[in-house]
């Protein structure tokens, strides 16, 4: 149980011992996204670009022309909004192997508050052409998916939480680009009850969920999506085909993100299934520490718990 | 990498009047474009390319290549006809800007037109792309130099700004900034109180050499169509490369729609499709018919 910022420090300052096309560009918040870690073993390779986000892409895209895989070190709600038009037209036009290191993602940033909240993100970055988009679910997978960007030829956008999560997988796991991970069957041969799909740390508080509810005496399948895009469409439909009721959780607002991929799939697919969005409303969250956050905003292993019960509750009245 | 040492003033003049020409025929045909932008960046890119960059049209992406980009990339139509006359692809395929399936954009595409850097178009991005590339040229040792025209519209963009405070820290004495200071944009500002938009002088109330001075940049102020002091100003840039420890912004005067009489010095040719008769008055002020001597 290690932050993901601290596995990103950790992870790319390993893999630049070996690899000289790693550089950082930091927009002056290392000690926040941990490249601080990266900066005093490789401070030749550390680009300092102060306060300015836009300059950041614009200086990470120009190194990306001479060779280097310039990894980005800023809150995800500056990169993603901020530098939005920069990213777009230097990085996703050009298919620049540009990495967005997004650090501090979603509701949870040490009670900044509404302004840092990257809760757009993923919907946000989806929509740009050549964008890879990922979340990982804990230490390992975010480790995993760091050696993976780290070789990909292409932008990439890395979700990443500030504070730790319980475990989901172990030192075994393997990341596959695009490919759902079922993280419980949960129908013993049969279909199950409900099927929950969820993206990011997110998942580790989902596991905790899920558990409550096959507690209460319910059949769940759960399915991790670490992948945004590109996304295996068919690989996940093989896990969706005959459910009829589906929940998506994920700590990011409802617009645009994994409910909404979720959905194109079902739909596409003519499915029928009964679909549940917990995120975050449409609407501005506020300041305060993680489980008052987590609770009012509907993001607990408690409250997600409920809202997988309340969906199956709907389709089998009891 | 070789460049053009010979210093002939005369043959630039000559290039640069085809160039424009270029542009007024390609945009005429288009029945799109931009006139004035192209026109007023014309000689200060003519002079890069046919004397000061060491390049090879023949190899595009070698990776010891002086760098250009155009930060105003909606004057593309003036880049890609002095990289067709420089021999970076035929001169014809002019025909094909702004048309389905062609290499040509409207605003340049890095990943389609042979001998473009930096891909822009939305605007005040250039100058930050040219000095990323110039902190990485400092990183491996090259002796490169990036060369990045602004538009005086342009540089109201915030970014600039950043990449402005930021390059003489990293020290880029391998990164010139070119100002082309045309004086005109498309639109403008409320001028008292009549209803015509004033669209002169976007930074007429500025002092930018002491704004580039300020921020610790080697600032040299030029007329922008004096190919003698054009050449003067990139020979103290060349000079003062891993020396100084300063980017140098050269503060180009220029006119727009400059080298035409009816595109000069108006904001109506900001944009605009030249008729046929405009055509045949371009082609005789330019002396196209009186060309004799090869281009590249």
């Amino acid at each position: 149980m290690k932050a993901q910022r601290a596995v990103w420090g950790d992870t790319l300052t390993e893999l630049a011992e070996t690899d000289d096309r790693i550089v950082v560009v930091d927009g002056d918040l290392a000690t926040s996204t941990m490249a601080v870690t990266f900066a005093n073993a490789h401070p030749e390779r550390f680009i300092q670009a102060g306060i300015a986000e836009q300059n950041m892409v614009g200086i990470a895209f120009g190194m990306s022309t001479l060779g280097y895989r310039p990894w980005l070190s800023s809150f995800g709600v500056f990169l993603t909004n901020r530098a939005l038009d920069q990213v777009r037209m230097l990085v996703s036009q050009t298919k620049a192997p540009v990495r967005l290191a997004a650090a501090y993602t979603g509701l949870l940033n040490g009670a900044s508050g509404k302004t840092h909240q990257d809760i757009e993100d993923l919907s946000v970055m989806r929509a740009l052409p050549n964008m890879t988009v990922l979340a990982p679910a804990d230490e390992t997978e975010a480790a995993a998916i760091i050696r993976w960007a780290a070789e990909h030829d292409g932008p990439v956008y890395l979700r990443l939480a500030r504070d730790a999560v319980a475990d989901v997988f172990d030192s075994g796991y393997e990341f596959r680009i695009g490919q759902p991970v079922l993280l419980r069957d949960g129908g013993d041969g049969a279909a199950a009850e409900v099927t929950v799909v969820s993206t990011g740390v997110q998942t580790s508080r989902t596991v905790e969920a899920v558990s409550a509810v096959e507690t209460s005496g319910r059949s769940v399948r759960h399915v991790h999506l670490p992948t945004i895009k590109p996304l295996d469409d068919d690989a996940l439909w093989a896990l969706l085909d005959g459910a009829r009721t589906v929940v998506t959780v994920e700590e990011h607002s409802v617009v645009g993100g994994l409910g909404d991929v979720v959905a194109a799939v079902l739909a596409g697919h003519a499915s029928g299934a009964r679909l549940t969005k917990v995120g975050l409303a449409d609407s501005w969250a506020e300041s305060g520490p993680n489980d008052f956050l987590l609770d009012k905003y509907g993001l607990s292993a408690d409250r997600v718990a409920a809202r997988i019960r309340d969906a199956v509750g709907e389709r089998v009245p009891s | 990498m070789t460049r053009n040492d010979a210093r002939d003033v005369e043959h630039l003049e000559t290039v640069a009047r085809e160039g424009r020409w270029r542009v007024l025929e390609t945009v005429a045909a288009s029945k799109a474009g931009h006139v004035g932008g192209p026109m007023s960046a014309m000689d200060l890119m003519v002079a890069l390319y046919f004397h000061q960059l060491r390049i090879d049209p023949e190899r595009p992406h070698d990776p010891d290549r002086d760098r250009f980009i155009l930060s105003k990339g909606h004057s593309a139509i003036g880049l890609y006809s002095v990289l067709a006359l420089r021999g970076y692809f035929p001169v014809e395929e002019l025909a094909t800007f702004d048309h389905g399936d062609s290499r040509l954009q409207g605003h340049p595409d890095m990943k389609l037109t042979p001998g473009v850097d930096s891909s822009t178009g939305s605007l005040g991005q250039g100058l930050s792309a040219g000095s990323g590339m110039a902190i990485a040229a400092k990183m491996q040792g090259k002796d490169f130099h990036t060369w990045v025209v602004l538009g005086d519209g342009e540089i109201e963009e915030g970014m600039v700004w950043e990449t402005v405070i930021h390059a003489p820290r990293y020290g880029l004495d391998n990164l010139t900034a070119i100002v082309d200071l045309n004086g005109l944009q498309q639109y403008g500002w409320p001028a008292g109180d009549h209803d015509r938009y004033d669209r002169s002088e976007p930074m007429g109330h500025v002092n930018l050499p002491a704004v580039f001075r300020g921020f610790g940049w080697n600032v040299i102020e030029i007329n922008g169509h004096d190919f003698e002091e054009i050449l003067d100003a990139y020979a103290e840039v060349d000079a003062a490369r891993g020396t100084t420890g300063k980017p140098t912004a050269i503060i180009a005067h220029t006119v727009k729609g400059n080298g035409v009489s009816f595109t000069r010095a108006t904001f109506k040719w900001h944009n605009g499709v030249p008729t046929a008769e405009q055509l045949d008055t371009a082609r005789a002020e330019l002396l196209i018919d009186q060309k004799t001597e090869a281009l590249a």
